[in-house]
């Protein structure tokens, strides 16, 4: 077990440095990154400035070094509009956007996975048929969508709630019914197919075949079953709380990272957008970490198969 | 008394009906045979008298467990006598057991639920049954997850924790069809050992007339949701009436002897939605007259102490069917 989670680390950190290299190469090479931050219309010393000041005159492997060493030392330079150390200035962010994003996680599985086990219990009852359309209606609509709507309705019409800003929980509770509402209808679907193709299993006969209560067979036989496949959407959900609000942030102005990524690239801030990168990619990698351990604990047969490695 | 006793048990499936009125009994410490090809029946028949089946089976006639009436009894009845009276194991080992929890534990639930046992006397009497049923070093393996044991031990397993519950009765539904020829036999070893220790009653279902002979005192021949032919064994063997009871013999394999042709039954069994008329194994039969094809032939008393459902049943099968003795003769 410990050495899979060693070799599992190495192998996170290689998936790291292999992403970066790619978004090393989107930028550079795709066309001239200056071009591409400061737009075609940019005067010539505007982007010879640019050039100069992002080494972009060097050789590539010289530039790719270069980066590498940014990388490792998490030196990604000054952010040039906040004047701030890039990766700080991202970092910073974060709380706002899990300020809104956990909450939102804690809804999709606290309501999600529950409504989808219960329409799975109960199939082809009214509940299955409700839990199925609204779900479906979440995650159809999309999310500037139902966020202006919700604007729209509790904050210009009725009054109750603010439209933007960052004061208090009253602030946060619309971009978080807006990024929940999705995840919790695709929830629902997944963990009532899940819970069905786990209630169909000849070991769920046998559990009732032992003479097991309704509720025992569901608690022990199948929801353990279920979790595995129910976890590695729980990991894409998890791999998306940093960088999966940016929509609704900036539809709300609310001030975390997704609203940076916006602010970044519309201002050519290189070392923002880089460390950015850094950030998110990171966040998916260690995301991917925990579902592969989740998958461990929750899976015998997946735990032999490591050890046999 | 008989033990269970199926009166007339009918089962539809939205609106298809798969049974058409099955009637058996199981004496105490008896083991019957339940034979016929895939689909006829077998498996839905004991599902609906234990209630496993889905909801949206509908289910009529009457099983009854010792003078109670199993058909529509509350899931608390249900519970008392799944497991508990009536155990069953079934045709996939591998996948009958729970993946994600250990087989000691798997013991464990139905001993606690059945005997009251927890705890260590809990664990030994899982050890002692691991033990009963063959597998070896039982005391360290019972920690086990059952990907880690090969499908014939999985199936020890599962006789184990029909054990667990010491029934009356164990349903044993195509136990060994999954396994290969050598581990079919020791199992089939082993559920006549157990049976023959613990007196328990067994219905050993099956396709296959080799392994019925080898754990059954008696045999009922089921064709499209109707039992065709029911007689001792030893009767069933030396004497078949029912065309289709011959027409399974004839696809025995015969270990000893001279090799000779297998002869499958030509055709295949037909599917519940569209049933021929009259005799439902007219069409493959070279027995069936009109008559066949327009009557359903009533199950009858025979003067062998046999039932069989047959307007023309075979007097020697082995002179008319047997292309061994047609050789002989030729
Ligand atoms: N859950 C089910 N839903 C619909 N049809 C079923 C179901 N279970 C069994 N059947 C049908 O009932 C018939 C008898 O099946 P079964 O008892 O499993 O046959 P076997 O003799 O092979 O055990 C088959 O035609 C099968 O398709
Ligand atoms: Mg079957």
């Amino acid at each position: 077990m410990l050495r899979h989670i060693l070799s599992r680390l190495v192998r996170s950190f290689l998936t790291l440095m292999l992403v970066m290299t790619f978004a090393f190469l989107v930028l550079r090479l795709s066309g001239d990154p200056a071009l591409i931050l400061l737009g075609p219309d940019a005067p010539q010393d505007a982007i010879n400035a640019f050039r100069e000041r992002w080494g972009l005159n060097d050789p590539i492997w010289k530039q790719y070094l270069a980066y590498l060493v940014q990388l490792l030392t998490l030196e990604f330079g000054v952010s040039m509009r906040d004047q701030v150390p890039a990766l700080d200035l991202v970092l910073s962010r974060i709380p706002a956007t899990l300020a809104i994003t956990l909450p939102a996680l804690l809804l999709k599985v606290g309501l999600g996975i529950p409504a989808g086990v219960y329409a799975a219990l109960h199939r082809q009852s009214i509940a299955d048929r409700g839990v199925i359309t609204l779900s479906i209606l979440g995650f159809t609509v999309p999310s500037f969508v139902l966020g202006l709507l919700l604007v729209l309705v509790f904050a210009v019409q009725l009054g109750w709630l603010p439209s933007g800003g960052q004061e208090g929980v009253e602030h946060a509770l619309l971009p978080i019914l807006t990024l929940s509402v999705g995840g919790i209808g695709i929830m629902a679907r997944f963990a009532r197919s899940a819970m069905i193709e786990v209630l169909g299993q000849p070991y769920i006969r046998t559990a009732m075949a032992k003479g097991l209560s309704w509720r025992s067979v569901v608690w022990k036989h199948a929801l353990p079953n279920a979790a595995v496949p129910i976890v590695t959407l729980l990991g894409f959900m998890i791999g998306s709380l940093i960088a999966g609000a940016a929509v609704v942030e900036s539809i709300f102005s609310w001030p975390g990272v997704g609203r940076l990524i916006v602010t970044a690239v519309a201002n050519r801030d290189l070392a923002v957008v880089q460390a950015l990168l850094l950030v998110i990619a990171s966040s998916m990698i260690v995301a991917n970490f925990l579902v592969d351990l989740a998958y461990g604990l929750l899976d015998p047969r997946l735990r032999s198969r490591r050890a046999a490695h | 008394m008989s033990l269970i006793w199926i009166k007339d048990l009918r089962v539809s499936f939205d609106g298809v009906q798969v049974l058409h009125g099955i009637n058996l009994q199981v004496g105490k410490g008896e083991s019957i045979g339940l034979v016929g090809e895939s689909g006829c029946g077998k498996s839905v028949t004991w599902l609906a008298a234990l209630g496993l089946l889905p909801q949206r089976a509908q289910i009529s006639g009457s099983v009854t467990l010792e003078g109670r009436e199993l058909v529509n009894a509350s899931r608390g009845e249900l519970e008392q006598v799944r497991g508990g009276r009536i155990a069953m194991i079934f045709q996939d080992p591998s996948s009958s057991l729970n993946p994600v929890q250990r087989v000691g534990k798997q013991l464990d639930e139905s001993l606690r639920l059945h005997r009251g046992l927890s705890g260590a006397t809990a664990r030994a009497e899982a050890i002692r049954l691991l033990d009963l049923v063959g597998i070896p070093s039982a005391k360290t393996r019972i920690d086990l997850y059952p990907h880690e044991f090969s499908g014939g031990q999985c199936q020890r397993i599962m006789i184990a924790m029909a054990l667990a519950g010491e029934p009356d009765l164990l349903i044993a539904d195509e136990p060994t069809t999954a396994l290969d020829a050598t581990i079919q036999a020791q199992i089939l070893d082993l559920l006549a050992t157990i049976r023959h220790e613990t007196g328990m009653a067994m219905v050993f279902i099956s396709h296959d007339l080799g392994a019925v002979s080898a754990v059954c005192d008696r045999a009922a021949v089921m064709y499209a949701g109707r039992v065709v032919e029911q007689n001792h064994i030893g009767e069933l063997f030396d004497n078949p009436r029912h065309p289709y009871t011959v027409g399974l013999f004839e696809a025995i394999p015969e270990l000893q002897g001279p090799r000779r042709r297998l002869q499958p039954i030509n055709g295949t069994v037909p599917n519940p939605r569209h049933l021929p008329r009259g005799c439902a194994f007219s069409p493959r039969c070279a027995h069936a007259s009109d008559f066949c094809r327009s009557a359903q032939p009533a199950l009858l008393q025979q003067p062998d102490g046999g039932q069989v459902a047959c307007f023309h049943p075979v007097r020697d099968p082995r002179r008319t069917f047997s292309p061994a003795s047609a050789e002989l003769a030729a």
